[in-house]
């Protein structure tokens, strides 16, 4: 089991996100998420300045086996999208926390997004163990 | 994960091997062992195996063992006179619908080995013990068989340490399609990758040693997951996805598994082909390359423009052409290019010969 990096925030569908000085988030899949897609082959990314509302579509990541939608973890508007995944999708295999980083919001209203703290998503992924 | 589904002799192994297990017809199976794409590059250039142990294996025997499979299968074993020569064949319902895929491997005009898939296991067997009931047959499952598919350029070589003593160099003397059996044991030179290699049914005791004698020279343990993206490229049809009891085989690419000829062989099935044979209108089964970024997958449409709209039955990454290719069943027409809807946008493909890919070999061009 890896270590869940303690300065990222989780939902249950498996995403992390990163809380920037900025004030915009980064977001991405999970360790968990990937090694249970598989080697990724395809990502489809959303366009910079998109509109996202929460819970909505934000991205696809397509491995050798299945296709799976990412869902945007908070509303708000694209700044920038992880350009290198379209040539490179194993970078979320090899680093989901770091290089393998899927978008950038500019989020709207971040109090009402219910986001869970390493521990509570390590507690489900214990239950998803089970 | 369900606590019903059945294990085979080697989960203990896949287990070790640090597998990610799944359901697959019932049976808890090996998806990956951490990289399917790895596991796939081995098969094309090295050797991998498989478990293989949840197919069914049945063994017919009598008199009229012989008049029996040529009222069940589309093929014919008539065209079997070597002994140990295998044959690919579809067994049809009334209707012309497959309802299932097999292999018959010949051993005598007494006795044949049916290797049928294990999703299908349950209604292969009532159908087969249906039929087999106006002929003097015995048909017997043998659970107690274990099945490991060596595949690569590598797989014969590295495979002969583990074949017993008795029938090893008979066994790699043999030809593609064929196989030989020496007590329980049994080795084919058959597969469904597209290379060369062995299928070799052995008694559940002796599985992890083989098991464990082939990952120690060196043959990659590889799931279900590579052995489809395998297939795939081989446009080897899978069961349930690129055919069904509702398809007829004449609309699945597998035409040529049919044997019209003697024309008074009555097989079951028989009459509903002869009608979708000479229907001008019967559609196409071809193979896509998707020309744009993005993956095939099966079930997605296929538009034709101004004839009409199709289906993949298949589709996928292709780890060998670093491309999205496709099985698909499309409309009759003389046309080369199509469009493939996925999520919404329509995307390019381009209608390609088939196989992909075979002997490590890629056989279309990109």
């Amino acid at each position: 089991m890896t270590e869940l990096p303690g300065d990222l925030e989780y939902t249950d569908e498996h995403e992390w996100l990163r809380r920037e000085e900025d004030g915009s988030v980064t977001v991405g899949i999970t360790d968990h998420a990937q090694a249970a897609l598989g080697d990724l082959v395809y990502v489809e990314l959303p366009e910079v300045d998109q509109e996202l509302e929460v819970g909505g579509e934000m991205a696809v990541v397509e491995s050798v086996k299945a296709a799976s939608d990412v869902y945007a973890p908070v509303g708000g508007t694209v700044l920038e999208v992880n350009d290198e995944l379209a040539d490179d999708p194993e970078k979320i295999n090899a680093d989901p926390y770091g290089d393998g980083w899927i978008v950038r919001i500019r989020p709207e209203d971040l109090d009402d997004v219910k986001l869970m703290s390493p521990e509570e998503y390590q507690a489900l992924l214990d239950e998803l163990d089970d | 994960m369900t606590t019903t589904a059945r294990k085979t002799a080697l989960y203990d192994e896949h287990v070790a091997a640090g597998a990610r297990m799944v359901d697959f017809g019932g049976w808890d199976m090996p998806l990956h062992y951490g990289s399917q794409k790895e596991e796939h590059h081995a098969v094309r250039r090295h050797a991998g195996v498989f478990d293989v142990s949840h197919m069914t294996i049945v063994d017919v025997e009598g008199a009229r063992a012989r008049d029996f499979l040529r009222r069940l299968l589309a093929n014919d074993v008539a065209r079997l006179t070597v002994p140990g020569k295998a044959l690919y064949s579809c067994m049809l319902n009334e209707s012309g619908g497959v309802i299932d895929d097999l292999i018959v491997y010949f051993f005598t005009p007494e006795r044949y080995r049916l290797v049928v898939n294990a999703a299908t296991r349950d209604k292969d067997l009532a159908w087969i013990g249906e039929q087999a009931a106006a002929f003097d047959v015995r048909v017997t499952e043998r659970p107690e068989l274990a099945m490991l598919a060596v595949q690569g350029p590598e797989a014969r070589r590295l495979a002969s340490a583990i074949l017993p003593a008795a029938c090893r160099d008979d066994a790699m003397a043999l030809k593609p399609f064929f196989g030989i059996d020496a007590g329980d044991w049994f080795v084919a030179r058959t597969g469904y990758t597209g290379e060369d290699g062995f299928e070799i049914v052995m008694p559940e005791g002796a599985a992890a040693a083989a098991w464990r004698a082939l990952l120690d020279a060196g043959v990659a343990p590889c799931g279900l997951a590579a052995r489809d993206t395998l297939r795939l490229e081989a446009a080897m049809n899978l069961y349930g996805n690129d055919m069904d009891e509702e398809t007829s085989p004449l609309e699945a690419g597998l035409g040529w598994t049919i044997a019209f000829e003697p024309a008074d062989r009555d097989f079951i099935g028989r009459r509903a082909v002869e009608a979708v044979k000479a229907d001008p209108d019967r559609r196409r089964f071809v193979g896509l390359l998707l020309e744009d970024k993005g993956v095939l997958r099966g079930h997605q449409r296929v538009v034709v423009e101004g004839i009409g709209d199709g289906e993949t039955t298949s589709g996928g990454f292709a780890p060998t052409l670093e491309r999205s290719i496709a099985l698909a069943r499309l409309p009759a027409g003389d046309y080369d290019r199509a469009r493939v809807d996925i999520r919404g946008k329509l995307l390019e493909v381009r209608i390609v010969s088939t196989p992909f890919v075979r002997n490590g070999e890629v056989r279309i061009d990109l």
